[in-house]
């Protein structure tokens, strides 16, 4: 009884905080982009912008959806949410901290503790083609179709490289737990440098990393690889005929997607909860000291008389003392072993995210032919290389 | 092939007039072989406002403003080219003073035009922040406009004859802070796309037009310099003052959407050059030759061309010495060079028509007209 309770309760939770992630993850993006392009980004809605998601979500739900005529209506309506379903589900199986105690019942925050959950996410990912794929071609619309064929040949052209980095950190833990994946990245080398399997220590695997965040790009369409939707050449690429809460499900999708896949890299790559250095160096108090110097921030910013928008003078001390409130959260005992690592996690996934923007700020795309051409006679090798050579490696030293 | 069961046709995807990349109305109807493009057609005039017609029943001073409606990017070369056009027909000469101020005017306006063609060719190849970077800087050039006659985009800056407007004070000054902040900031561009190999990539051997495609199109411009031909009308045939200044024509060699990108970055340094030259020597003396409030050209006709941003811009004025222009033709560099776009888009890929139309710079006002 208590197992399925506890079960539900996590299931509401996870879908709750993964769609709202999702949700910010567009603001955030809309407003990382912004400032790198001299623009102050979504402004209007909310202090900052911060109910944009909301407003985008009401008006996207009031739109009428509309089906063009000559569509197949079934797979029409099935893609997207084909799509938003299987980048929802991905997020099931990740570790977000270690067990814990709670009312005298053994759990962690993240929903299964799958023992091939590897696998589970490989499938997931592969069969996440299928949404683009059908979407594209029950459009019946030409650019739709194009988006839809450069997006499953890209697709199933990165899932190899992007399964081949997966395998080499794998042969490393010698697990297909995601969990034991990470309790197996504990550590330090000579006390600071985290054993985390970028850094693991027959052969670290940076090379895997980077192979890794590249074929994540290509998965989840983004720049320098978002050929599917190019803008500028395809319109909207699968999705141009989409509207209403179906675009809304491939939107959505894309940013599970980018969530997900950053967790992942979390998990196999940067050690997961594991924190970045030693909590004898007072890594536990990191979350503590950012929260009380942003609470403070927005403290000093809130007393400055030259704060033009009237909004900033109420918002900046509640969001101030809120921060400040949650600070010396982190430092009480009970919730210590939970909070700390579940920070870590986030820092580290959050960061991956950024990066995702980030890089979308600065390239260029790649070509179709450019793209295939790169992932077939540049990136596969060098996955294929980096495999042969952690698994001769390990095979030697173990 | 005929008897395989699995036939199939060309696909016939018809790419505007309302596209994110065509600039404007323009409609392409391409041909595709997959992704493989087998022919292109245009389809133009959506923006037709038959300039040239109305150019017949309006006076010759006003037909002025309309010209800046054609290349609005380039409102003041357009201007310029009218304005030349006229004035060989009177026989007269703007004063020394008009003619540098022209030029400083002018020379701003290639970088501004430049600027929004850089803009929104990255954009075109995915590069979304490079455009608004070049919006900045454009923004110093319309603001010294708009202190000089009022107006930022069609800006109506010459008179047949000269100039309507003295200088403002500080203008010398700000046109050489221009000069000092633009240089660094073309680094900058250059920092963000010339060494980007994803940029190089898509931008290398794609659109070739040799220097002969060139010369049997009639392509002029950035286009013709970077298939190597040194062909610049400020050089050639100079026209108001440019004899005077000190400056290169930017060329390469192997006439592809890179060559025209390297061409054009280069052009932009250049037109700093002569600014910066023009602003040290601005003659004084009157701004308005003796042209009479009404202006009755003798019967003849003249052409006059120069070296707009895009190209050789043309100006055939025949008047019948009365006081409205019996005829004005107008050759204009987009219309020309956006014939050798079939050409160019022949065996590239859907997404190299995107960066050839980018690079072909064309404003669909002055190709329409």
């Amino acid at each position: 009884m208590n197992f399925y309770l506890l079960t539900l309760i996590k299931m509401a939770l996870t879908a709750l905080v993964l769609l709202t992630c999702c949700a910010y993850a567009v603001w955030v993006e809309r407003k990382v982009l912004a400032h790198i392009q001299l623009r102050p980004g979504p402004y209007r809605v909310g202090p900052h912008g911060l109910l944009q998601p909301l407003a985008d979500l009401i008006k996207l739900l009031t739109k009428e959806g509309i089906v063009p005529s000559y569509a197949n209506p079934f797979f029409y309506l099935l893609a997207p949410f084909l799509a938003v379903a299987l980048a929802l589900t991905a997020i099931v199986v990740i570790p977000f901290t270690p067990e814990f105690e709670l009312f005298g019942v053994r759990t962690a925050i993240g929903l299964t503790d799958l023992n091939i959950g590897i696998l589970f996410l490989l499938a997931l990912s592969s069969l996440g083609v299928y949404g683009i794929a059908i979407g594209g071609w029950a459009s019946n619309n030409k650019y739709s179709l194009m988006g839809s064929l450069r997006s499953s040949a890209q697709m199933v052209s990165y899932e190899l490289p992007l399964a081949m980095a997966i395998v080499s950190p794998l042969l490393l833990v010698n697990t297909l737990n995601l969990r034991e994946i990470v309790e197996l990245q504990n550590g330090f080398h000579f006390g600071l440098l985290p054993k985390w399997n970028v850094f693991a220590s027959p052969v670290p695997q940076a090379l895997g990393f980077v192979i890794f965040l590249i074929a994540a790009f290509a998965e989840t369409n983004r720049v320098p690889f978002d050929l599917p939707e190019a803008e500028s050449e395809l319109v909207a690429g699968f999705h141009t005929e989409y509207s209403s809460m179906m675009f809304a499900s491939f939107f959505m999708a894309e940013y599970a997607n980018i969530i997900t896949i950053c967790c992942v890299a979390t998990v196999l790559f940067l050690g997961g909860w594991h924190p970045l250095w030693p909590a004898e160096y007072g890594s536990d108090l990191v979350p503590v000291v950012l929260l009380a110097a942003a609470g403070l921030m927005l403290l000093f910013h809130a007393a400055q008389a030259a704060r033009r928008r009237k909004w900033d003078r109420f918002t900046f001390p509640v969001f101030g003392v809120l921060l400040l409130g949650l600070a010396p959260v982190f430092l009480i005992p009970v919730l210590k072993p939970v909070l700390i690592p579940f920070f870590w996690f986030v820092a580290k996934a959050g960061f991956l995210v950024f990066v995702f923007i980030w890089i979308r700020g600065t390239l260029p795309r790649y070509r179709y032919d450019q793209l295939m051409r790169f992932a077939w006679t540049f990136l596969f090798p060098l996955s294929l290389a980096n495999l042969l050579v952690t698994g001769l490696v390990v095979a030697l030293a173990g | 092939m005929a008897d395989t069961f699995l036939d199939s046709t060309e696909l016939v995807l018809n790419m505007g007039p309302q596209h994110p990349s065509t600039h404007g109305v323009l409609r392409v109807i391409l041909k595709l072989d997959g992704e493989r493009v087998l022919g292109t057609e245009c389809v133009i005039g959506y923006l037709h406002r038959g300039v040239e017609k109305i150019a017949e029943n309006r006076t010759w001073q006003m037909f002025a403003p309309y010209v800046d409606r054609m290349d609005y990017v380039a409102a003041v070369s357009n201007g310029l080219g009218y304005c030349l056009a006229v004035e060989k027909l009177l026989g007269v000469e703007a004063p020394p003073r008009a003619q540098a101020v022209r030029v400083i005017l002018t020379e701003l306006n290639r970088i501004a035009s430049h600027l929004l063609w850089l803009g929104t060719h990255a954009l075109d190849i995915g590069a979304i922040t490079p455009l608004f970077y070049c919006m900045r800087e454009r923004e110093y050039v319309l603001n010294i406009y708009e202190k000089y006659c009022g107006a930022r985009l069609t800006t109506h800056a010459f008179r047949i004859g000269g100039l309507q407007y003295e200088t403002y004070e500080g203008f010398e000054k700000e046109c050489l802070e221009f000069c000092d902040l633009f240089e660094k900031k073309i680094d900058e561009y250059e920092e963000l796309l010339t060494g980007n190999r994803i940029w190089q990539q898509r931008l290398t051997g794609v659109g070739i037009l040799t220097a002969e495609d060139c010369k049997e199109y009639g392509v002029t411009g950035p286009m013709l310099r970077a298939a190597g031909v040194k062909w610049d009308i400020r050089k050639a045939q100079p026209y108001s003052g440019y004899e005077k200044y000190d400056f290169e024509i930017p060329v390469r060699e192997n006439g592809d959407t890179y060559d025209r990108y390297i061409v054009r970055m280069q052009e932009m340094r250049q037109s700093v050059r002569i600014v910066r030259q023009a602003v040290a020597d601005i003659p004084a003396g009157p701004i308005l030759a003796k042209v009479g409030k009404v202006i009755k050209p003798p019967v003849g006709e003249a052409y006059v061309s120069i070296e707009a941003p895009k190209g050789e811009l043309g100006y055939y004025v025949v008047s019948d010495g009365s006081t409205q222009p019996y005829r004005v033709r107008i050759r204009p560099p987009s219309f020309v060079n956006l014939q050798a776009l079939d050409k160019m888009c022949r065996g590239a890929l859907v997404a190299d028509v995107v960066a050839i139309i980018g690079t072909t710079d064309i404003v669909l006002g002055e190709v329409d007209r």
